[in-house]
């Protein structure tokens, strides 16, 4: 029996890792599974099904991760893996793992801060710059190059960089 | 060859979504025709991205009111098969970009009502509706903060800013009283707690819009008439140009797929 769970188990490990193998396409330093996207990887017989959540509603990306996981799960053996979406619980950037904060923020892109402060209407909200760690940075615009991203400037070395919008 | 309009059956159920549905997917629309002519880059990007929340959540709720439904419907055929008269949006969404003032003041007195309800309907018995509720009130509290921010820079900035600025709020204000009202079929849904009743949201709008309208130094305006029609299908002439191109496609190549 222990081998029979070992093997489950394994095999579910298996899954999961093959899934969390998948990057963002926009951002691809981060896997599904640092962005907290990948929520629950489902093993029965070879039959494996994974649940992924969007971060925005409207994120072309969700797409092409779900046919991303597919192709990751074929080539890990599993055969016709089923990708499904759920809504609850909404994402939030809390679940971003601090391993991929690190990543966002050595690959310039300034990681979000704690949700708490996302309600105030016209908050200051102090964000540090990716490149020079200076916080004598500006917001430019709320929208940047994506859904999650906002743009913003630093003052002190000049360098414009995108900021992951707490959420 | 033109397809013919699908058919709805329209429970209260499916109605409710369905309303919501066209409401984000007209005003997504409506933003989405500024893609590449906004006055600066940022806001390009700002209003695409803000379209593309709004598209998004359209797409949830259709989907839902598809499942609800339970015939042969689903989220493409509802948007696209649809005649005008079977559109249940807001009038406010669907009129006209205008100026920068007009489309940032239409986004301005939405979203501070969008955010109010989606916050609301998180609360619902129903569990799709409140978990794209719970998706829809976090991308809304952005979308207010951008409308809030530009039209405190309109307002506040140069005479010309100002005067279309006002002029935009006293031409939009008519249309804002119907994100208040409900019909018999709602009340049933908010008696089940499945919907909420948007009046009761109606003192916190007020104090939102009229908190960053007084601090853009423009005035609200005094006239109470409302105008409402969008919800049971009588639109302004305006929403059957809007999808005549949103539509083009499917009636020109029925089925067609990417």
């Amino acid at each position: 029996m222990v081998t029979v769970l070992d093997d489950a188990s394994a095999l579910r490990q298996r899954a999961w890792d093959a899934a969390a193998s998948v990057v963002d396409p926009e951002i691809p330093v981060l896997s599904i599974a640092d962005l907290g996207v990948l929520r629950e990887v489902a093993v029965d017989g070879d039959h494996v099904e994974v649940a992924i959540t969007p971060t925005y509603s409207g994120c072309p990306a969700m797409n092409m991760i779900a046919l991303e996981i597919e192709l990751a799960l074929e080539r890990a053996g599993f055969h016709q893996p089923k990708v499904r979406t759920v809504l609850s619980p909404a994402w939030t950037t809390d679940w971003m793992s601090e391993e991929g904060r690190q990543k966002l923020r050595a690959y310039g892109i300034a990681p979000p801060q704690a949700s708490s402060s996302r309600r105030a209407l016209f908050g200051a909200q102090a964000v540090a710059c990716p490149q020079c760690g200076s916080e004598d940075t500006e917001l430019l615009s709320e929208f940047g190059s994506t859904s999650c991203k906002a743009l913003w400037r630093c003052k002190s070395c000049r360098e414009p960089f995108d900021y992951f919008k707490c959420h | 060859m033109a397809t013919a309009n699908i058919e709805v059956s329209e429970t209260p159920l499916v109605l409710y979504a369905l309303r919501r549905a066209d409401d984000a997917l007209i005003l997504g629309h409506r933003l989405s025709e500024w893609c590449g002519h906004a006055p600066m880059l940022e806001e390009d990007m700002a209003l695409s991205n803000i379209a593309l929340d709004l598209i998004g959540q359209a797409r949830e709720l259709y989907s839902y009111a598809a499942k609800v439904e339970g015939k042969d419907n689903d989220e493409d055929k509802l948007a696209y098969l649809r005649d005008v008269r079977q559109y249940r949006n807001l009038l406010l969404v669907e009129q006209p970009n205008g100026d920068f003032a007009q489309t940032l003041v239409r986004q301005f007195l939405y979203s501070a009502f969008a955010d109010l309800y989606w916050r609301a309907m998180t609360a619902s018995r129903d569990a799709t509706l409140a978990a794209i509720a719970a998706k829809s009130e976090k991308e809304s509290a952005y979308h207010l903060r951008h409308a809030s921010e530009w039209l405190i820079r309109l307002g506040d900035g140069t005479d010309e800013s100002h005067a279309r600025a006002q002029a935009a709020i006293d031409h939009l204000w008519a249309f804002t009283g119907e994100m208040f009202a409900v019909d018999d079929g709602e009340r049933a849904l908010i008696h089940a707690g499945i919907a909420i009743d948007p009046g009761t949201l109606r003192g916190r709008w007020l104090q939102t819009v009229s908190g960053v309208i007084g601090e853009a130094t423009l005035v609200l305006p005094q006239n109470d008439w409302m105008q409402q029609g969008g919800r049971s299908g009588r639109h302004s002439e305006h929403l059957g140009h809007l999808l005549s191109e949103l539509q083009s496609m499917q009636r020109t190549f029925p089925g067609l797929t990417w």
